[in-house]
């Protein structure tokens, strides 16, 4: 999608994953595309219930029953996991991607000693023993843990500490793409802070490329090299991340622009976005936001927006342009 | 109190709001009910049941003789005059039947309900009030659960009386330790949750907060345990009568049994002094299972999804897989 000389190290191509109800199926993620080019952050924004999640699971194949991916192509290299078998994805995973969930209190077994969490992962991909342990300490050491708290429960950790752990455990096989899943949605702002910093450096470290899905978009500004925001399924908007704050296009991106202050520039009042976003089993037609959009035109109604491009790598979804 | 209160996570999902005594629990009752109402294993559950229920009910009419009275020769094949043809006695087997599903159904339904409210009780009590209370309670529910059910069932039927109310005692005696357990252990694990724990703090007594703050919240287990019961004690009553430890001179389903064994059925090959009755007490708990499984689908969403989802798997032939299936096309509405 986006021109670059390099070859993206994740290319997904029309994406679609519905959730089977009996109303009728979700459509959660409708045709999105985008593409992560090695080294990069990117950003993917949008409301609760928007398919940014969604997202991040399905490249994983690890949405549960009723999820079903209906389409799309999600290039790893020249290797699309939408057509891997479950032995290939069992070595596929978390070796090339793995993933920072949302709540690391579930997902770390209460039960089990961090370490032995730890060694799991780099045991079953084939390390030794012994190779693994001196990798957990280095792990940890990297992610700013303390070694010794690798023999401690979870629940010896307070918030910050596990989420690191878990990114320790991201880390673990040196994969070339992390995701992350509202990583620091269930922190307080301080340690929010520690642990982006943290990352940044890590990626600065190792070199490895991010998908950060969140529902904020202040923390993508100085953190992400791309971005995409999208809205009932759909991406509407994503450009590198200069561009989209400098040059916002598409009416939603606005308007989530509008709904948080900004530190620096002058003060204007908060506006957010009126209404809900929509029921996903029968979408408005045409444009899914024109329910919402302050500058409908009759047309939103009627034909779905195509996807143009604007500038090198900006591409908005909009009646307007 | 706490009306947003949410459904706890180790209740089976509850697809429907609090079911207690705030909002609206005439409507979401009713809404449960048009929902029963769309699955076909409730409809079948409850087609069934209903014939047999309308069939004690209307015993009178559909056989208007004495199911006892001798009306023909023994051992006679289905004829005309006799449906069903007539016992080792001489009795027509159809009127027995009829009559028969009067005692076997009120004592399924009335020591079902019975031994659901004493587990109820003991259950939740137990549960709640940790301590003494909960020990005491909770030895009484294991040692019931320890005592071996039919030799206990058996002996108490011998010495007490003979009579329909001592078997409807003995039976709610022996059934209620099972259900008390469950309820206990989901009380346990519900008691420690907020909407709780404000309840204590907006000084709710104890009797308020175990039966309308917890108890709406398990509504589905109850009434899954009590169709449980009335399963297990038609069958229970049906192994007392046929080993002769109930009044045989009453018709139930089980005498019907006892007297076809007794005047050697089996032997004499005639099969339409035994088939009916265990058919009817078959056909009766398949009803119930129907009825539980399909309460379970409604109050718990993601069996239904399950359903959908098995049933796309197999239109495009993928099978069941751990990972996330791909289906390359659009599904249809």
């Amino acid at each position: 999608m986006n021109p670059s000389p390099v070859s993206p190290l994740l290319n997904i191509h029309d994406l679609r994953v519905v959730y089977l109800t009996t109303r009728g199926p979700v459509k959660a993620v409708d045709g999105v595309s985008f593409a992560i080019q090695p080294g990069e952050v990117v950003g993917l924004a949008g409301e609760s219930g928007s398919g940014k999640s969604t997202i991040a699971h399905a490249i994983l194949r690890i949405l549960h029953p009723p999820a079903l991916i209906t389409g799309g192509q999600a290039l790893f290299g020249n290797r699309d996991i939408m057509k891997m078998d479950d032995a290939e994805l069992g070595q596929f995973r978390w070796s090339n991607i793995s993933i920072v969930f949302q709540s690391a209190m579930n997902s770390l077994n209460p039960v089990m000693k961090i370490r032995d969490q730890l060694l799991d992962v780099m045991l079953q991909h084939g390390l030794s023993k012994a190779d693994a342990n001196k990798r957990a300490l280095d792990l940890f050491k990297l992610v700013g843990i303390d070694p010794q708290r690798l023999n401690t429960y979870p629940h010896q950790l307070s918030g910050g500490m596990r989420q690191r752990a878990v990114i320790a455990i991201a880390l673990a096989l040196n994969p070339p793409l992390l995701i992350m899943d509202e990583p620091t949605t269930a922190l307080d702002v301080v340690v929010q802070k520690d642990i982006l910093q943290q990352i940044a450096v890590l990626r600065e470290k190792m070199g490895f490329s991010i998908l950060f899905i969140t529902h904020d978009l202040s923390l993508l500004v100085e953190f992400s090299t791309h971005i995409a925001i999208m809205y009932a399924g759909e991406i509407v908007e994503q450009a590198p991340a200069r561009e989209l704050f400098s040059n916002p296009l598409h009416p939603y991106t606005l308007g989530l622009m509008n709904s948080f202050p900004s530190i620096s520039g002058e003060k204007h009042k908060l506006t957010g976005i009126p209404g809900s976003p929509p029921d996903l089993v029968m979408p408005p037609s045409g444009c899914r936001f024109h329910p919402r959009c302050p500058k409908v035109m009759p047309i939103c109604s009627e034909t779905t927006p195509v996807t143009k491009s604007i500038s090198p790598g900006h591409l908005v979804a909009c009646h307007l342009y | 109190m706490n009306p947003n209160a949410k459904i706890p996570s180790c209740e089976p999902e509850t697809g429907q709001p609090h079911l207690g005594s705030h909002g609206k629990p005439i409507s979401t009752q009713l809404d449960f009910l048009l929902r029963m109402l769309t699955q076909p294993k409730a409809i079948i559950g409850l087609v069934i049941l209903g014939i047999f229920i309308l069939t004690a009910l209307f015993a009178p009419l559909i056989a208007p003789n004495d199911p006892n009275k001798y009306v023909g020769l023994p051992h006679q094949p289905p004829s005309s005059t006799h449906w069903l043809g007539t016992t080792g006695q001489g009795q027509d087997v159809f009127t027995q039947l009829v009559w028969g599903s009067r005692i076997s159904l009120l004592i399924g339904f009335s020591v079902g309900i019975l031994s659901t409210i004493l587990g109820l009780m003991i259950g939740m009590v137990a549960g709640y009030i940790p301590g003494v209370v909960d020990g005491v309670l909770n030895m009484f529910t294991n040692v019931f659960l320890l005592i071996p059910g039919l030799p206990l069932l058996i002996t108490l039927a011998s010495f007490l009386p003979q009579g329909m109310l001592t078997v409807m005692l003995v039976l709610t005696f022996t059934g209620w330790a099972w259900p008390a357990r469950v309820f206990r252990s989901q009380v346990l694990c519900l008691r420690e949750k907020d909407f709780v724990s404000a309840s204590v703090v907006s000084g709710e007594g104890v009797p308020r907060i175990v039966f309308s703050e917890i108890l709406p919240n398990m509504l589905s287990l109850v009434m899954s345990s009590l169709f449980g019961a009335v399963i297990y004690t038609i069958g229970a009553d049906a192994g007392l009568a046929f080993l002769g430890f109930e009044n045989v001179n009453i018709v139930s389903w089980g005498t019907m049994l006892y007297w076809a064994s007794n005047s050697s059925a089996l032997l004499q090959e005639a099969w339409w002094t035994f088939v009916p009755p265990g058919l009817c007490i078959a056909l009766v708990s398949f009803a119930t299972t129907m009825l539980i499984y399909s309460m379970d689908e409604v109050t718990n969403p993601r069996l239904r999804s399950e359903k959908e989802i098995t049933r796309v798997l197999r239109k495009y032939h993928l099978g069941s897989k751990r990972s996330t299936p791909v289906v390359n096309e659009p599904l249809a509405r």
